[in-house]
């Protein structure tokens, strides 16, 4: 199969033009600019950190924040509170895409179903309804109970949490780009509901899926924090910002910074997505271009 | 409107069927035989299987479900097996804690957030709406569990303006009460309050667009008073239809900010349900959440289509 990319001789390829609207945004470029800082410490936590996520310093317990050599001081062990950082921000984008990838793989086919297929609509409502009837927390609980809390049962609580909207999203395109005059037109060239759907349908929801995509990880991010922090979600000695800002609440009185560094770093992974995302949605959108 | 309410609420009883069977079998797929766990470890086969005959764990899945589902319904949700206490009775102490919680949290998120709303939309392009905004946006990137230890460590120790932690039941001293939830309380709102916000604020400007309120711009009615009397109802619809949107966050927002500000709620029964490995407090909290939530998503299906007489007539969302 070959793609043929729609290209505008005057005004650049599609894609030129959604990178030169997102560029162009203050909001947007402050948020992507975020998420390169977030996305680079993360990759290379195990070249940048100067100890051990788990090392413990027991003659250094709740050192400052510029103390030489703990940049950002220590915790109750005398763990560095920048590596630990360092690691946990790997640990939250790691939960944050497999709980993505997850979605996008099961929402996106089901999406298309749904939206294409009346008959199988009922159904996959039906059963996005009863994935929505368990907010995330409880799947996690359930999930738990049943094989105790791990990094991997944080990230399927929080992508099956994340499928029904997946689902409705794709279904919405589905149903929309339907209707559009090449779809009708390949309907009249005798070409299969399989074919319809791969070649024209899905690269056209693609968009919205990446909008989605940019939805639910900070969402995702926030979930594994939240879940690591009640004891839900990632275990010791792998460090997570949910289980720094947990630790850190014991002694917040005496080191509060120890609280105050990993909440930021959250908060900087979600600022980014939420900002970079706002923006990538008004540079795909085609009536809110700023082209004249 | 009559067509509309049975085919929601056929949904809904199917979706509840649907739910309390995925509750059964994963009930089913916890480890450990209960069996066994009941018996002890120096117990006889003869022992445990009595015990398994008088559990009704020989008979069929679908006798056990069924049996399962007449005890629910009941309200017999079985023993702690921890504490040995009546699952209903734990609920029924916690259960409170959190109802109080959670619509105190949503009471502070719709005054903020329509108020904000309205403020962003009222200065449209100046700085109290660039202020509103940002306020927004760090609503929905800051996590509330941070945010609730920050507050503790600023407010409630350093200035001592709320009580750190403590529960006081507002039926028994409703100021004591009021004053021991409202840190929790705003800690709780904050994203939903951001997420309000930002829905009043561009249903507020798609509000002002519309050729009703230009006409009665042009009867003379003040921009204040069109604001109010449109916008506001206008906006109803949207605090109604986020309010369902955002329950599961606010359930998940529940149970931390118990946790932080050691509340003895619903959360906490769940929370110590699961380290303990409590298999009926489990079962009765996650069957009694998904119940609870389905229900309520009706409720606001159904409070929607009073408000906003379109559903009514489209009878699909």
């Amino acid at each position: 199969m070959t793609v043929v990319e729609v290209r505008n001789p005057g005004l650049g390829s599609a894609r030129g033009r959604v990178w030169r609207s997102l560029l162009k945004s203050p909001l947007g470029l402050t948020g992507g600019i975020m998420l390169a800082i977030v996305v680079v410490l993360g990759l290379l936590a195990p070249l940048i950190a100067p100890y051990g996520p788990a090392e413990v310093h027991f003659d250094a317990p709740f050192q400052q924040p510029g103390t030489v050599g703990y940049i950002l001081g220590t915790d109750d062990l005398g763990r560095d509170i920048f590596s630990r950082m360092l690691f946990g921000i790997r640990v939250s984008l790691q939960v944050g895409i497999m709980s993505v990838v997850l979605a996008v793989v099961v929402g996106t086919p089901l999406g298309l179903l749904a939206g294409y297929w009346r008959g199988l609509d009922g159904v996959i409502s039906r059963l996005t309804d009863v994935t929505l009837a368990f907010p995330f927390l409880i799947i996690a609980v359930g999930l738990s109970a049943i094989s105790g809390p791990s990094l991997t049962n944080a990230a399927i609580a929080l992508g099956i949490a994340q499928i029904p909207t997946m689902i409705r999203v794709v279904r919405g395109e589905t149903l929309r780009i339907k209707e559009t005059d090449f779809v009708l037109g390949a309907k009249t060239m005798d070409a299969s509901g399989v074919r319809i759907i791969f070649s024209h349908i899905l690269p056209n929801a693609v968009s919205a899926i990446i909008v989605q995509a940019t939805v639910i990880m900070p969402v995702a991010v926030i979930g594994e924090a939240l879940l690591s922090f009640l004891g839900l979600g990632i275990q010791p000695p792998t460090p997570s910002l949910g289980i720094m800002l947990s630790d850190a609440q014991q002694y917040i009185s005496r080191a509060p910074t120890a609280a105050i560094f990993p909440g930021l770093a959250i908060v900087l992974i979600c600022l980014g997505f939420n900002l970079f995302g706002d923006a990538l949605r008004d540079a795909l959108d085609p009536t809110n271009s700023s082209r004249k | 409107m009559l067509n509309y309410l049975v085919t929601r609420l056929w949904q809904s009883v199917v979706t509840l069927i649907l739910a309390s069977i995925v509750v059964f079998l994963g009930v089913r797929q916890l480890p450990g035989d209960p069996a066994l766990a009941m018996a002890g470890e120096e117990a006889t086969p003869e022992r445990v299987e009595a015990i398994r005959e008088q559990l009704g764990l020989n008979e069929s899945l679908i006798t056990q479900y069924l049996k399962f589902v007449g005890n629910m319904l009941r309200g017999d949700f079985g023993q702690s097996t921890r504490t040995g206490a009546q699952v209903t009775d734990l609920v029924a102490a916690t259960l409170p804690v959190t109802l109080w919680l959670s619509a105190y949290a949503i009471v502070v998120a719709v005054v903020v957030g329509v108020l904000l709303g309205i403020i962003a939309e009222r200065f449209r392009g100046r700085w109290p709406e660039w202020m509103a905004n940002a306020l927004a946006l760090i609503g929905l990137s800051v996590p509330n569990f941070w945010l609730g230890i920050l507050a503790i460590l600023y407010l409630a120790v350093a200035f001592g303006l709320f009580p750190a932690s403590g529960y006081v039941p507002i039926t028994q001293d409703p100021i004591q009460g009021f004053y021991h939830l409202t840190l929790p309380a705003i800690i709780l709102g904050t994203s939903l309050a951001a997420v309000i916000m930002r829905q009043t604020r561009a249903s507020m400007i798609e509000t002002m667009k519309t050729d009703f309120v230009r006409t009665a711009r042009a009867k003379g009615l003040s921009r204040q008073r069109v604001l109010v009397r449109y916008g506001l109802r206008n906006s109803l619809i949207v605090v109604v239809t986020i309010i369902g949107l955002q329950l599961g966050g606010l359930i998940s927002g529940a149970v931390v900010t118990e946790r932080i500000f050691a509340l003895p709620g619903f959360g906490k029964l769940t929370l110590d349900a699961v380290f303990t490995r409590d298999y009926p407090v489990i079962q009765a909290v996650v069957l009694l959440i998904t119940v609870g939530y389905i229900l309520i998503n009706l409720a606001v299906d159904i409070l929607y289509s009073v408000i906003n007489p379109r559903i009514r007539v489209g009878g699909k969302s």
